[in-house]
């Protein structure tokens, strides 16, 4: 179980101070799928980064599983079982994605293992194994890749931050099928999405939206999506709410 | 021939993959001498006998044949200069496999300059590796110098592998090329300086008939606080293509010094260089650090990936 307690973060630009988490707290059981929604500029994605230890809380706590996680490395989240999808992955002059999926996994990887990943995030594996992650594959080649990273590790808590930006002309019924696929191979498995796509809210267990840093609702998806979704427009989720 | 002792097969090992005598062709030389030879029926080697130093030729039409003329200094203060000279026929496909490692675990210095140059027949076609790499923690350098000809006639092709990794504490590396019709070379360079080191490679290739092409890429690393000065010139003369490329990661106190240049002497030269130095992005670090590895870890992993 993931727990945030009282979770603040403030940027520092040029002496200038801004509040993007304030006092925010909530707790993600396990075996759950967790849509997080909101406005842009909600706080969603230093949220995720929160968790998995890329930015560090200005106060409050994060307990996994009953540890107290606030003050570890990104590598020791990691290594604790906290998977992080970027919304833009990062690009490698040199490393092929066979190197990515082998870091990922974290021991040596068969091709063949490498291969079922890339399968999974509909690319074929034999056109892409030996391909650097580099300036020469698109975005949406990219982002699937950064999915296959982490279908290969074992994580016991998956965040994705918006995993279906960039892969328009991928079906949406490929990214939930993986989500699914995520939980049924591990039972206990928390994954939290970062999402504006009511496709993917669809198949939520609960929702949060995200609003000025702060959660502003909280609930199954039954008790929140008609809230949000009055119309069919999740981004009108804000407007409803005020 | 002489058995080779422990500290030159390692040394084999690291500059020419090699871990005992290869097969095909070779010419081994350890610590000033020839320690073993072998020819075949299209490849001759025969010493030189003016200067140190041996002459390879390779008859017309050899296909899918190696030589490898490795070279490993395991004593400390021996300092050579060797002359060898590639004799390539036409219509040839060959591999060449040189380099040179040095064990100084002495206080002398000790240097190998090697002066390589290659005459590549018509429609001939050779890749040629060439790995430099230095251990040992005496407190005498390890010097090379390699110089690297190469004259490629109309419609060959010559794809060079560069390397230098680790270990060398003194580099000056030349490598002039000219290229007549059709003629193309390929460049890889991959160079690695740490500690003090001092490293500096220049490229001067001529493309000096029509339909010549060269594309010289090098990847650097500059660690410590050692120095890299990269000076990689395409000269076109006539209708012709040329690309260099300078792509450098920094760290520590490293300096780099890039200086990729081109001369068009044709108004049907079409040549373009790029050069890029760098520190490494702090997010492809967070991004291997999210896949369990600590930052050294992350570090290590992207500048192998960088230099393969």
């Amino acid at each position: 179980m993931l727990e945030l307690k009282n979770i603040s973060f403030t940027a520092e630009n040029s002496n200038e101070k801004n509040e993007i988490i304030n006092d925010l707290s909530f707790k993600a059981d396990d075996n759950k799928f967790i849509v997080i929604t909101g406005p842009n500029g909600g706080g969603k994605s230093t949220l995720a980064k929160l968790i998995a230890g890329i930015e560090k809380c200005t106060s409050g706590q994060i307990i996994l599983d009953g540890v107290d996680i606030t003050n570890a490395s990104i590598t020791e989240r990691a290594r604790m079982g906290i998977g992080f999808a970027f919304q833009q992955p990062v690009r490698f002059k040199g490393l092929t994605v066979y190197d990515l999926l082998r870091i990922a996994a974290g021991k040596q990887l068969s091709v063949s293992d490498a291969c079922v990943y890339l399968s999974e995030v509909g690319l074929c594996a034999k056109d892409y194994i030996k391909r650097e992650v580099n300036a020469s594959l698109s975005g949406g080649e990219l982002k699937r890749i950064e999915i296959a990273t982490i279908l290969a590790r074992n994580v016991k808590l998956a965040i994705f931050d918006e995993p279906e930006a960039g892969i328009d002309l991928w079906s949406f019924s490929n990214l939930i099928r993986i989500f699914e696929n995520m939980r049924n191979t591990a039972p206990g498995r928390t994954i939290i999405v970062i999402s504006h796509q009511e496709r993917i809210l669809d198949i939520a267990d609960e929702i949060i939206v995200l609003a000025d840093g702060n959660v502003v609702r909280h609930g199954s998806r039954e008790e929140v999506l008609p809230e949000i979704t009055g119309k069919g427009y999740t981004l009108n989720a804000c407007k409803k709410l005020s | 021939m002489k058995p080779m002792d422990p500290v030159q097969k390692r040394l084999l090992q690291e500059v020419a993959d090699l871990h005992d005598i290869p097969e095909g062709a070779y010419n081994l030389r350890a610590n000033g001498e020839s320690v073993g030879r072998n020819t075949t029926a299209n490849i001759d080697i025969k010493s030189k006998t003016d200067v140190s130093g041996i002459d390879i030729r390779i008859k017309d039409g050899t296909k899918n044949e190696s030589v490898h003329i490795p070279v490993v200094l395991s004593e400390s203060g021996l300092k050579e200069t060797v002359y060898n000279d590639f004799y390539i026929g036409e219509d040839c496909d060959v591999l060449i496999v040189a380099g040179c490692g040095i064990d100084n675990c002495g206080s002398q210095d000790s240097q190998h300059d090697g002066v390589h140059r290659f005459f590549v027949g018509k429609n001939s076609k050779i890749r040629y590796v060439e790995k430099h790499y230095g251990s040992g923690d005496g407190s005498g350098q390890r010097i090379l110098n390699p110089v690297t000809e190469m004259y490629l006639e109309e419609g060959s092709t010559a794809e060079l592998e560069m390397v230098q990794i680790k270990g060398v504490d003194s580099t000056s590396r030349t490598t002039v090329a000219e290229l007549k019709k059709d003629a193309k070379l390929i460049v890889h360079e991959r160079l690695m300086t740490h500690g003090k080191q001092r490293a500096e490679s220049i490229y001067k290739v001529s493309l000096n008939e029509e339909g010549s092409s060269a594309d010289v890429v090098s990847r650097s690393v500059a660690r410590d606080d050692s120095y890299q000065k990269l000076d990689l010139c395409v000269l076109g003369n006539t209708a012709c293509t040329g690309h260099t490329e300078c792509d450098s990661i920094i760290m520590d106190n490293g300096r780099i010094l890039a200086v990729p240049s081109l001369e068009a002497n044709s108004v049907d030269a079409s040549l373009v260089h790029e050069a890029a130095i760098g520190k490494i992005a702090g997010e492809q670090l967070i991004k291997l650090m999210t896949l369990g590895l600590t930052e050294q870890e992350a570090e290590e992993q992207i500048i192998n990936g960088f230099l393969k």
